[in-house]
């Protein structure tokens, strides 16, 4: 009974889309407020509808209706409640719900959160965001149905991939989705501007929390996926460039260059065919994502289940959708004014720099994602593009996207003065270079691509902490402007840990019998033995470690060696101490003669600063969304306008 | 008392033990570290989503050994990813060769830049052509600055 | 007007290379060997280990070289085409038992016929790395110089045999 009420929820909800869809869009384009007002109510009942459907499937898995070819096919009765519920997104058609359950959601939050802004605007934007959602539901309901039975029902489920069974699977994909599908907000105002013709400062002030939400469930939802791969895969690695998730992050780059423009594009009215031309990239670069993923067009450990079908659908979505929108844009930009003037050397000038840089660089990682694709394709064989490809591709890109982040912020809008930013940074470059030469060598060697990444990251620490001692002389900068200077120490502290585990990380395959000890990084792991033990619906192999430093006994370390009840694949738990300085790391390999073991260590300096710096970012990114400034009320906002029109 | 005298050398020596240092798994240290610098450039063929250093499926257990074979008979880098690519492709490699095949690859980026930023300056000379410049009348300065006198 | 038709552009070619690699198989690895000389080798007979099979055995004659273990579940699949293909005489099969049992690879063969007219043993794959197998069953057709001509990968199908191995064979047979 309850499947069915969810696939009757999910064919209501295509309709409704639908409605939403078509009707506000007809009544803002002929300004007939019966259609307008059509856009809130209509976005209630799709996003009800589509919450209703998820909650029937969810409820599904929760009891273990193995009648439901999609619960048979991902969960079992042994596995730990957690995962019987997370198992709803952990293959193609829930997670493909949840992607949609996420759309209604965001559109449901446009609709709640913009009474200041005009009913027209906002009819377009819910319309847009309808038509989006129409297309995913039909994809849903004609290919990747959640609800399409298995008769006669099994008596056990196949159970979930013992490597999505970990508080990961509970938070990642939620979190990645909410940026993912967050980016189409954004895209709806900026189709929603072009179909009224009306692109202006306001427009990127309604638009800008938008995005910088969207943008901060992005960045943690990318994080969580790197730390959850470093703990789970066992070897220590953070980041693979495999093609799932460059899927995830070229969008990010995008919408890192979007918030920027989007800043330019509300105080000084500039950049607008840029901003959205960014915004369109951005949700499309996350629909190709979506493509990718779900097509079999590439080889990905993230790749789920592939059917020729569905991949031909997801394309034509994707033509349908980018292709109409940018069509949009080829003819509505020409009429878009320009903005202010600025000079050479400006803000504007080094805004737009930094997002040709991120562009380049997400440029770089699309062409090294496809191309085995463009060379198959043109018949010129096999080949892959690997980490090697991508590192040396992309970090050039970026470095000088470091200088400028401490550059940016203290030019002067419409023109700045070289001597100005000199004279203002000239410590910081100090402070850098002593960094560059110094910190590697307390660290170890002194190594060449260690020491720039830390001059680097020193150079914009040092530039933030000169521009708080300013700017705090003549009062209390608002949230937008600490957000950004905490976005941008997020940064440099990503960019430490990441060169700091690069170049001194230490890794020790060894044999160990008990009490045999082994020392890695100053810290010494002493084998203590292996017990066996039982879990919930695994056995495992339980190894003791007692770690120490210095003589001192920190901790007692439990790696495990798991066979899963529904799995012949063994799986390896790391043990792992984590610090502020570093992570220490132990792993269990194969058993070997008498009571000995393979195992493996790694020192891990600073690691955790990837994931820090990535949680500082968007950490900046609430306070900097949390700005009272763009939820000024109606009346406000008018006479807001009213003074910037005199202004400008 | 002969045999507890006898004993006390072995204590001294366990005592001068500081503590059992375990050996590394690998024969040849030295030879390990070569082998897992070079399978990390390399793609496992049946996974097809891991490097041939970190993948534990069985053809790259026996790649792994060939390759270690090779290192040790003192074969180069070049050589050890020669004898592969004979055998398997291209799609062996993470790093793609440089080859007429893949010089817009490697120089895609490099291109995208150049191109980026020249974009960027002709687009910027032109605007400051297009746009007028609209220095403040004396009147609307003044307006300016009874506004910022109010608002402060 | 052109200019901002760009994006599009960009777009278009996008789809249009995404709708061919729909069409592709981006798991599929080719083999290189294709068109060069069979690599050489010398191994111990299955079922007589005393006896030793090497590739230059069969120069002079067309053959099929096919790579199979008792372990591997799709070999099962495209072994009864085999046998019935060894019926016709059309070209003699060479069986490699790849990283197997002796025992396990006899009784197999006992169990589900034998269509190899000599079935050589590579215990530690060393043959298969040199022929580039990556996954069983693969097979190569190698034509009277010792040339390899041509390799499936996976099993062989009937379609397979019908439309790409039989026309080759008579060819290189001429």
């Amino acid at each position: 009974m309850t499947p069915e009420l969810g696939h009757f929820a999910l064919i209501l909800s295509l309709w409704v889309a639908l409605a939403q869809g078509v009707l506000p869009l007809v009544g803002a384009q002929r300004s007939q407020p019966q259609w307008i007002a059509i856009a809130r109510p209509a976005t209630t009942a799709s996003f009800l509808l589509v919450a209703i459907a998820f909650a029937c499937l969810t409820w599904s898995f929760y009891i273990n209706d193995f009648s439901i070819a999609y619960v048979a096919a991902h969960s079992n009765t042994q596995l730990p409640t957690m995962y019987r519920i997370s198992a709803v997104w952990g293959g193609h058609e829930g997670s493909l719900l949840l992607w949609v359950l996420m759309l209604a959601g965001w559109a449901q939050a446009v609709a709640l959160f913009s009474r200041q802004l005009p009913d027209a605007m906002v009819a377009r934007v819910l319309g847009v965001l309808g038509l989006v959602m129409f297309g995913l539901l039909a994809f849903v309901l004609l290919t990747s149905n959640p609800f399409e039975r298995l008769l006669p029902a099994a008596e056990e489920g196949r159970s979930l991939n013992p490597l999505l069974q970990d508080p990961g699977l509970v938070y990642h994909p939620p979190m990645l989705y909410m940026g993912y599908v967050g980016m189409s907000v954004a895209f709806a105002f900026a189709i929603a501007a072009l179909l009224a013709g009306q692109l202006d400062a306001a427009w990127a002030r309604w638009s800008r929390p938008w995005t910088t939400v969207a943008w901060i469930f992005l960045t943690l939802g990318i994080a969580l996926g790197s730390w959850w791969a470093y703990y789970e895969l066992g070897w220590g690695g953070w980041w693979f460039w495999d093609p799932v998730e460059n899927a995830s992050f070229m969008p990010w780059l995008v919408a890192t260059a979007l918030i920027h423009s989007l800043a330019v594009t509300e105080k000084r009215g500039s950049f607008k065919n840029w901003t959205v031309l960014l915004a369109i990239a951005a949700f499309s670069l996350s629909l190709l994502g979506t493509f990718l993923v779900r097509s079999g067009v590439l080889t990905s450990v993230h790749a789920f289940a592939t059917d020729p079908r569905r991949g031909i659908f997801i394309l034509i979505l994707l033509a349908i959708v980018v292709g109409s929108s940018l069509l949009l844009f080829a003819l509505r930009a020409p009429k878009v004014s320009l903005g202010g003037r600025f000079s050479l050397l400006s803000r504007e000038t080094l805004l737009l720099v930094n997002n040709v840089l991120l562009v380049v660089a997400c440029g770089a990682v699309l062409l090294g994602t496809l191309y085995p694709l463009i060379i198959d394709a043109l018949g010129l064989g096999k080949l892959s593009v690997g980490p090697p490809y991508f590192n040396a591709v992309f970090v050039p890109i970026m470095l000088p996207l470091l200088v400028l982040v401490a550059a940016g912020p203290i030019a002067r809008w419409k023109q700045a003065e070289l001597g100005d930013i000199v004279r203002r940074l000239w410590p910081a470059a100090v402070v850098a270079l002593l960094a560059g030469i110094a910190l590697p060598m307390l660290a170890g060697e002194w190594h060449g691509y260690v020491a720039l990444a830390l001059a680097l990251a020193a150079w914009i620490i040092a530039a933030i902490v000169l521009q708080a001692i300013q700017r705090l002389k003549t009062g209390n900068p608002p949230p937008s402007w600490w957000g950004m200077q905490i976005a941008h120490f997020g940064l440099a502290a990503f960019v430490i840990g990441v060169a700091m585990v690069g170049s001194y990380e230490e890794e020790r395959d060894v044999r160990m019998s008990p009490g045999e000890t082994v020392t890695v990084g100053g810290h010494t792991f002493k084998f203590l033995g292996v017990e066996d033990v039982r879990g919930p619906n695994y056995t495992a192999a339980r190894g003791s470690f007692e770690l120490s430093k210095d003589g001192k006994m920190l901790r007692i370390l439990h790696p495990e060696k798991r066979n899963y009840d529904s799995s012949a694949m063994p799986m390896t738990e790391a043990a792992i101490d984590a610090g502020l300085t570093r992570d220490v790391y132990v792993s269990l390999g194969e058993p070997l003669e008498g009571a000995a073991w393979a195992v493996r260590v790694y020192f891990k300096p600073f690691v955790d600063w990837i994931w820090g710096g990535c949680l500082l970012m968007s950490l900046g990114g609430l306070v900097a969304a949390a700005d009272r400034r763009y939820r000024l009320k109606a009346r406000t906002a008018t006479k807001t306008v009213a003074t910037g029109a005199m202004a400008a | 008392m002969k045999r507890l005298l006898a004993l006390v050398p072995a204590a001294l020596l366990s005592f001068s033990l500081l503590a059992n240092e375990a050996a590394p798994l690998a024969e040849d240290p030295v030879v390990e570290q070569r082998l897992v610098h070079i399978a990390g450039e390399l793609r496992c063929l049946v996974c097809q989503n891991e490097s041939l250093a970190g993948s534990q499926a069985d053809l790259a257990k026996d790649l792994r050994r060939e390759v270690r074979g090779l290192i040790k008979e003192g074969k180069s880098d070049e050589e050890v990813k020669d004898f592969l690519v004979s055998r398997y492709g291209d799609f062996v490699l993470y790093r793609p060769q440089v080859k007429p095949e893949t010089y817009l690859l490697w120089g895609g980026p490099f291109i995208l830049l150049v191109a980026g930023i020249i974009a960027l300056v002709s687009y910027l000379r032109r605007r400051n052509r297009l746009v007028p410049d609209t220095p403040l009348t004396e009147e609307e300065k003044k307006r300016a600055a009874d506004l910022l006198k109010a608002d402060s | 007007m052109n200019k901002f038709l760009l994006p599009l552009g960009i777009f278009i070619v996008l789809v249009a290379l995404l709708a061919v690699g729909l069409n592709l198989n981006p798991r599929e690895v080719p083999s290189p060997l294709v068109g060069k000389p069979a690599p050489a080798f010398t191994v111990p007979q299955l079922h007589e280990p005393e006896k030793t099979f090497s590739p230059k055995d069969m120069l002079g004659k067309v053959w099929l070289f096919n790579v199979w273990a008792s372990w591997c579940v799709s070999c099962r699949e495209e072994h009864p085409i085999l046998v019935e293909f060894a019926r016709t005489g059309m070209v003699p099969i060479v069986g490699l038992d790849y990283k197997d049992k002796r025992a396990d690879g006899q009784r197999w063969l006992a169990r589900f016929g034998n269509p190899y007219q000599i079935v050589p043993f590579d215990a530690d794959g060393r043959v298969g790395i040199d022929y580039g197998v990556y996954g069983v069953p693969e097979t190569y057709l190698i034509d009277k110089a010792g040339v390899i001509r041509f390799k499936q990968i996976g099993p062989v199908t009937p379609e397979v045999l019908e439309k790409k191995i039989i026309p080759l064979v008579q060819e290189l047979n001429k």
